[in-house]
This record gives C-alpha cells, structure tokens and sequence, in this order.
C-alpha cells in the first residue's frame, strides 16, 4: 500500500509543475518566457523511471496541461508523448553517465519539443508566433533542468529507492 | 514480443488521438469543450489553494518594495489628486449638461453596466497562449464575450466559462482582434494581438493621422463592448505598423472586473474564442492575411 502510494510520486511531482506554471508570479516580461516546466518532469522519470511514468501518463500530463494553458488541445499531449517515448527507450544510453550529459541532452529535446509545439501552434493559428519569445522559453527551460533535477533526484533516492 | 508490439501500437495510437484532437479543437467541437470547462473547473480551486503561500510571499516582498517608494508616492498621488479634484468638478459640470441634454433629445441611454469582481487564479500558456484564469465562473454571473477591465482599462474579453472559474483571453494573444478607434480622430481600426506585449493597430483608414502618444480606446462596433474604454496609448508608427502600448500589463493583473454591460452584442452564446473576429460589421474592408 505505502510503495504504491510513493510509486505515485513521479506523477504527482510533474503534476506539480503543471499547476506551477500556471502560477501567477506578477514578475514583469515573466509570463511570456516562463519555462516549460512539465517537460523537465517528463524527461527525468522517462531516464530514471520510465515503469512510473509511461507513455499513457506522459499523454494525459500533456492534455491536462494543455487544458490548463488554454493552449490547442493535443499540443502538449503530442509533444510530452514523443519526449517520452525517444528518451525512455535511449534511457540505458544515461545511466552512469555523468549530470552534464543528461543535461546537454535535455538542451537538445527541449528545443526541439518547443520548436515543434512553436510550428503546430503557429499551423493551428494560422498566424506564426513571434520567435524570440519562443526562444527565450527554451533558455529558461534548459537552466530550470539543474534545479528540479536535482529536487527529483533527492525525492527518488528518498522514497524510490526500494527498486 | 507480443507487449511490445502492443505497447508500439498503444504509442502510436496516443500519437494518433493527439493530432485528432488538434483537429477537433480546430473545428470549435462542443465537446471538446465541455470536457476542457469541466476540467477546468475541478483545477481551478486546487490551484487557488495550492498558491495561496506563494500569494502570501509574493504580498509581503511587496509590501516591503512599496514601502521603499513611499514618499515618492505619496508626494506624487498629491499631485495628481489636486488635478483630480479640478478634473471631478469639470466632469460633475458637463455630466449635469448632459443629462440636460440628453433629456431634450430623448435619447436612448446605454444600459447600466454590472460588475462582478473576481481573483486572477492562473496566468498561462508563455510564449503560445496570452490568456489567464479567473476564479468566477457562470454561477457568479460570468458570460461568454463579456468585458474584462481592470480599472477603468480594458484588459480583455472572457472566452470559456466554467461552473466555477472562467478563462480571460487578453488585448495581446494572437487569437484576439477588437474594434477600436484613435480617440483624437475617432479614426476606426481593429486591435490585433500578436502575442507580443503590444498588439497592433490594423485596418486604420490610410488618410488617419496617428502619432505616438494618442489614446486608443474601445469603438462599440459589434456592440459587445461599450465605446470609449481605455486601452492604450499609440507607441510607435513604424514601416506601416502601429503598435499600442497597454494601460495595463499582464503581470500586474490581480483582480479584474468582469462587466456585464448589458449589451448582447453579436456574440453567439456557443461558438467559441474568434468569434467576433468573423462578425462582419466589425470587420473593415480589406481582406484577412
């Protein structure tokens, strides 16, 4: 009953970010360029833990987020769904390998997650979203990554460490 | 093997529904819809709940800046009261004339205005989507297409509206045009949003002469909004394209008024978001691009 309740700890904690990012934080020029914080979350559990976080929950943290932005409905699902999917099955490729690298790969799916979110919410609106904005999402994005990696690595050897 | 191959096909599907549900949302499904409102509802009060901390911290580390601009303020506001104070007899003066005026034109009188006061709970969506929030829904009275001002000054019109909670979508997003004019010339022209944080003026008749610094303000064609509330100030006339700067900016939205004006407007109660961008009489001459 208590692993099953902390097995549910990679959920709630990308949920988390979901709803943290929907947070008010009255800091000017902020909302336009705040981080994509669900990504991080996504990201992680897929390396760490992919049996926590599969693909379905990667789907539904997507159309969860998507409702909560206001965002079209599917973007997020389709882009936390294909994170998902390409870094859970090249996740043996992280393990043992030092933080940089996961860092330097993360640089690398956020930019194209956001890039891809950029072109199909663009498409949807049939008007281009403004760039710079866009790129200074994937800045902030990928210097949130060290922070919350961290965090998740101290709750996972907190409370997951029993598998 | 046999899971694999079924955890492939589980995959694709997901892709599959993703990119269809991007369809769906594209053809304003109602039900779609309803499923995003519901949602919404249920989110609403745990992220009010879950942020009132957050609320908390972010009041005080501002009531400690305030204090530090105190004096200024204070020395300031003085000023501007005393200029008030005139501006309040002059209004109260020609309000009197008006009212003695309207009364000899028999004219028909704009219907009052209601208000319903409600907290920002959510600001969303970064670079993609401008839109917040708020903690009134349609058991508070919120409706579709109804005004959101903060202040005096128009912020935005209400796009979803949930039992409980309601989604503003502001002057900037991509998706929002508004009939406006220059309050100079009674120039008309269409505010279009460009996910920037100052939307553009478009539509304006050629031989209107705009300069920075002239207010733009709502026009009440497509009889939505009341004409006349601020919006801006023209920023910048550059190559053609005229910017507006905001009265009012997103971050510093806590509290807005929701404004039932009355005024029913060519919205159609449940066709969703650009509606009144495909209203026609709102719609100057010259083509979409």
């Amino acid at each position: 009953m208590d692993l099953w309740v902390r097995h549910l700890l990679p959920l709630g904690l990308t949920l988390l970010l979901v709803l943290m990012e929907a947070m008010p934080t009255h800091l000017p020029g902020f909302a336009e360029i705040s981080p994509l914080l669900p990504l991080i979350g996504v990201y992680y559990w897929s390396i760490f833990r992919p049996d926590l976080l599969p693909a379905v929950m990667a789907f539904f943290i997507g159309l969860l987020s998507d409702i909560i932005m206001g965002m079209p409905l599917g973007v997020s699902a389709l882009i936390y769904l294909l994170v998902q999917g390409t870094t859970a099955s090249q996740r043996r490729f992280f393990l043992g390998k030092p933080f940089v690298v996961a860092w330097c790969c993360f640089s690398l799916v956020a930019v194209s997650a956001i890039f891809l979110e950029w072109a199909l919410v663009s498409m949807l609106n049939g008007h281009l979203i403004p760039l710079p904005a866009v790129l200074f999402e994937m800045l902030m994005t990928v210097a949130c990554y060290p922070l919350f990696s961290w965090l998740f690595g101290r709750a996972q050897s907190a409370l997951l460490r029993d598998a | 093997m046999l899971k694999l191959l079924a955890q492939r096909f589980a995959f694709l599907s997901m892709i599959l529904i993703s990119l269809g549900l991007m369809l769906v949302g594209k053809a304003d499904g109602v039900l779609v819809e309803r499923v995003r409102l519901a949602v919404g509802d249920v989110v609403a009060p745990v992220i009010e709940v879950i942020f009132r901390p957050a609320t908390a911290i972010a009041n005080a580390v501002n009531g400690v800046r305030e204090l530090a601009s105190l004096r200024a303020d204070n020395g300031r506001l003085r000023e501007e009261n005393a200029r008030l104070m005139h501006w309040q007899t002059v209004a109260r003066h020609l309000d009197v004339e008006n009212q003695a005026l309207h009364a000899q034109l028999n004219f028909i009188p704009d219907p009052d205005a209601s208000f319903i006061t409600s907290r920002v709970i959510g600001d969303t969506g970064g670079a993609f989507v401008h839109s917040m929030l708020i903690n009134a829904g349609s058991r508070d009275g919120v409706r579709k297409g109804q005004a959101v001002v903060s202040g005096e000054t128009m912020v935005g019109r209400i796009i979803d509206v949930g039992l409980r909670s309601a989604r503003v979508l502001l002057l900037t997003d991509i998706n929002s045009h508004l009939p406006v004019m220059v309050e100079g010339t009674r120039a008309r022209a269409i505010l279009t949003g460009d996910n920037s944080d100052r939307p553009r003026l478009d539509y304006l008749s050629p031989n209107a002469n705009v300069a920075p610094g002239d207010r733009v303000v709502t026009s009440g064609h497509g009889g939505v909004f009341p004409p006349g509330l601020p919006i801006g100030v023209v920023s910048s006339v550059q190559d053609g394209v005229i910017r507006v700067e905001p009265f009012v900016h997103r971050q510093q939205l806590e509290y807005v008024m929701v404004v039932d004006y009355g005024l029913a407007g060519i919205l159609p109660s449940d066709v969703s978001a650009a509606a009144d961008s495909r209203e026609p009489s709102a719609r100057p001459q010259g083509p979409e691009h």
